[in-house]
């Protein structure tokens, strides 16, 4: 250590050598200015994550970017700004922060742990000097009883009494500097040891936690398939009420919820759990979420040769939020002897208007389906991926019969004979479904703790100020001095109140000892 | 009374705050109109209690108005009126609704103003700061008047997921913390418009002083806003940090007054570079407030605000 310093010293003027850019860039590294830097950098650096779309948020939003500016967003994607918080970039910022504070933390933890063992230096010669400073009745031995009472420090010499109080604001900041490391850390291992997965159950449905049931699923880097939680469950019911008409209001939903049969372990009893927005369900350490609701109309199709070629629920996605009104998708590739294809519109509430119909309520009082029928070619075998919300991708799809902005709308029982003898569309009932979120984070109880620590940490690294008192005597009495090492506040109001209730403290005494 | 009286006495009550407000301004300014004129140097007592106080001499100086202290009373009677007022307001929103009155952006606007009116009003009975009365007085009028006439909703219950006691928690935290955070916007804003040497205008040294004493305080109220948000998150939408605009605004504004602490406390910056970066932080405050909301959204799209 004291070896590579003097040579470091040695041979700078000829150039620092390798250890000593070491030594110099780890200094710089962990100066309170750098930190104080990359402090703002990293809120600079979280700005875009806030402008743009994010993957990670909202990938329809980023989809959506990408097809309407193509050349700007691939410029923007170049840079990370879709992924803003996956970035090297923002890592790069994170992980210096993160070297910077481990590198201030360490060495001030070390001298903090020497500094509370020491003893309060002596008193300074002239106490008069210092900004605060009083001259009372009282003696030594009262002045030091009071100060040890009232848990400061102490230490005596040879006419005066030295005391210090306040070491808790430097134990504070470290531990709040200590939690951040740590807050740090748990983020980081939730995100490898966690995972993360989206699926959308319809009414009477099941799931079981897999991977392959997952509409979409992203798990950590560390995370192997035979780690999911091995929980199923099934959807029974759905409910949702909303705030009536005659009110500006009206169609926000008031209450939601999902009933689900579940199954901790294949084999393990059945529970039943009332699923809402705020009230995860949870098994063994993963959590699932209630996030979105929606409608799946039901239908029963027949090919043009008669044999039923579809059979269930369709999940619409939501337009509208404020009516529900819903757009489906519906493939028939099964159809024959040519495939089938629907669009159609799903009003929960429906009125006329006009020649067109409209949905004005989010509850299902009313329910019917518009319906724009179309055969070719599905092309399913391609082997391209296709979304099942979409009909945008299939050339070889052509309309049957008469394309109008809005046909008549089946109410529930009806059915529709499609043109040219393609068959026949039944609308046989209406099903809800929700969009449920699953997330194992192992990190997010070390998170909550090293948070409550960095708050408590705060509090005494803001509220505490470490201050010194030493009492000297003089002719007929003593002489008080203060000093804080932190300006500001009211120091000159705590001592004035000090060197009050010494003096009241040597004239109790001295009414104790007659 | 029914939910449909009470919230139009809430509505007038909020009015009333609004123009008991500007009252309050306006006696204040007055004062400081006619009053004493302040300079830099000279000791007040918030600066340092416990020392001599130093008297320096006045510089030459008109003669202040005899009256001019009454105008001041009278600000700071109306200025308690208002905030009566604006509990009110508050309270009967309520009681209407029958949830925490915090629901939406007009609902947490009038509730945040509150806040700095009460810190204020709290500051003032312990500390010499009737200087920023006028300056915090106008900040609450124009706020609730922005509140009332851009961000106004029909009093009505939440979608579910606000349906919550995270709300007590959570939002709570966030208007104590902007409340303060206010009260120390308006003096460092008022730190950087006066120059040195006397004026009419509260001295620097007394503005950064209070600026300094409210965000402290509120410094880890906000922390405690950050984190219950997360586990509010953690409880509502499966994960406690998502980087959503809201929460990366949140995080901006954190690390903006951590940085004003950190120069204060260890670059030892003062003054103005201080009051600036606190500046930048507030701003960033006031932009998750009104510019995350409106333009922005993102999954707290919760302000209501009507198109
Ligand atoms: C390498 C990084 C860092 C270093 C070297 C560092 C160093 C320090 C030091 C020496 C203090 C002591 C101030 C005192 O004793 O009065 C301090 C206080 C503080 N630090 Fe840090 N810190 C770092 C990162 C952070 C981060 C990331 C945050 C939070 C965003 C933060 C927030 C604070 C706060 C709030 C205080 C209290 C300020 C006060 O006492 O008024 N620090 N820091």
């Amino acid at each position: 250590m004291t070896l590579t310093e003097e040579k470091t010293t040695q041979e700078r003027p000829k150039g620092l050598g390798p250890i000593g850019w070491l030594r110099w860039g780890w200094r710089v590294l962990t100066s309170m200015r750098t930190a104080l830097i990359l402090l703002f950098l990293l809120a600079l650096a979280s700005v875009p994550g806030s402008l743009f779309p994010q993957r990670g948020v909202d990938p329809g939003a980023v989809a959506r970017y990408l097809t309407d500016d193509p050349v700007k967003a691939e410029w923007l994607d170049r840079f990370w700004l879709f992924d803003v918080f996956k970035a090297p970039w923002f890592a790069a910022i994170y992980l210096l922060l993160f070297l910077s504070l481990v590198g201030c933390v360490l060495p001030r933890l070390a001298v903090h742990l020497k500094e509370i063992r020491r003893t309060p230096p002596p008193a300074p010669r002239n106490l008069a000097r210092l900004p605060h400073h009083a001259d009372i009745e009282g003696d030594l031995a009262s002045a030091e009883a009071y100060l040890r009472s009232k848990r400061w420090r102490v230490a005596t010499g040879e006419g005066w009494v030295s005391a210090e109080k306040g070491h808790l604001r430097e134990t504070g900041n470290l531990l709040f500097h200590v939690a951040l490391l740590v807050l740090l850390v748990a983020v980081g291992a939730g995100g490898l040891f966690g995972y993360r997965g989206n699926v959308l159950v319809v009414e009477g449905d099941g799931f079981s936690n897999t991977v392959a049931a997952y509409d979409r699923y992203l798990p950590g880097s560390q995370v192997s398939p035979e780690d999911l939680q091995p929980f199923s469950f099934t959807l029974k019911d759905f409910q949702a009420t909303y705030v009536g008409p005659g009110h500006e209001k009206q169609g926000q939903p008031l209450d939601y919820f999902a009933k689900l049969a579940v199954q901790d372990a294949p084999g393990a009893p059945e529970r039943e759990v009332e699923l809402r927005v705020n009230e995860p369900l949870e098994a063994d350490g993963a959590l699932t979420y209630l996030i979105g609701h929606g409608y799946a109309p039901t239908f029963r199709i027949t090919g043009g040769d008669g044999k039923v070629a579809f059979e269930g629920p369709v999940p619409c996605l939501v337009n509208n939020t404020a009516t529900f009104e819903s757009e489906c998708v519906i493939k028939v590739p099964d159809a024959a002897p040519d495939q089938l294809a629907f669009l159609g519109r799903f009003l929960p509430s429906t009125v006329p208007n006009g020649e067109e119909w409209l949905s004005i309520f989010p509850g299902a009082a009313n329910p019917t389906v518009q319906i724009w029928p179309f055969k070719g070619d599905l092309g399913l075998d391609a082997g391209t991926p296709q979304s099942v919300y979409d009909l945008g991708a299939h050339q070889n799809l052509k309309p049957l019969g008469q394309m109008t902005a809005s046909p008549k709308p089946m109410a529930v029982g009806e059915a529709i004979d499609l043109p040219e003898g393609a068959g026949k569309i039944e609308f046989t009932g209406v099903k809800e479904w929700i969009t449920l979120q699953t997330t194992y984070d192992p990190g997010r109880f070390p998170a909550l703790l090293a948070s409550g620590a960095a708050i408590l940490g705060l509090l005494l690294s803001l509220q505490i100020r470490r201050r010194r008192v030493w009492v000297r005597l003089r002719d007929g009495g003593v002489t008080v001095g203060g000093l804080t090492r932190t300006e500001g506040g009211d120091f000159g109001e705590e001592f004035a109140e000090l060197t009050k209730a010494l003096e009241q403290h040597a004239r109790a005494e001295v009414k104790d000892v007659p | 009374m029914s939910p449909d009286r009470l919230a139009t006495l809430s509505d007038q009550l909020v009015l009333a705050a609004i123009l008991l407000y500007l009252a309050a301004m306006v006696g204040y300014a007055l004062e400081l109109a006619f009053g004493r004129v302040t300079e830099t140097v000279r000791e007040r007592k918030l600066v340092s209690v416990g020392g001599p106080a130093e008297e320096v001499p006045e510089a030459a100086a008109p003669e202040p108005a005899s009256w001019a202290p009454k105008a001041g009373l009278a600000g700071t009677v109306a200025l308690w009126l208002g905030w009566a007022a604006n509990v009110g307001g508050t309270l009967t929103r309520g009681l209407a609704v029958d949830r925490w009155p915090w629901g939406n952006m007009y609902e947490f606007v009038v509730a945040m103003l509150l806040a700095a009116v009460t810190v204020f009003l709290f500051l003032q009975v312990r500390y010499p700061v009737r200087f920023l009365g006028a300056f915090v007085a106008v900040v609450a009028a124009i706020g609730l008047g922005f509140a009332v006439r851009v961000l106004y909703t029909q009093a009505g219950p939440v979608v579910p997921a606000l349906d919550s006691y995270w709300v007590a928690i959570h939002v709570s935290a966030a208007i104590a913390a902007s409340g303060l955070f206010i009260v120390g916007g308006v003096a460092a804003a008022l730190f950087l418009v006066r120059k040195e040497g006397p004026s009419r205008l509260p001295a620097r040294a007394d503005l950064e002083r209070v600026a300094h004493r409210v965000i402290v305080i509120a410094f880890p109220i906000w922390t405690f806003a950050v984190i219950s948000g997360a586990l509010w998150a953690d409880k509502a939408w499966g994960r406690y940090w998502g980087w959503d605009p809201k929460e990366v605004w949140a995080f901006i504004t954190w690390v903006a007054y951590a940085a004003y602490l950190h120069a204060r406390a260890t670059a030892g910056w003062k003054g103005k570079a201080a009051m600036i970066v606190s500046l930048i932080a507030f701003a960033c405050l006031m932009f998750n407030l009104v510019g995350v909301n409106i333009f922005i959204g993102g999954m707290h799209s919760y302000a209501d605000v009507s198109k």
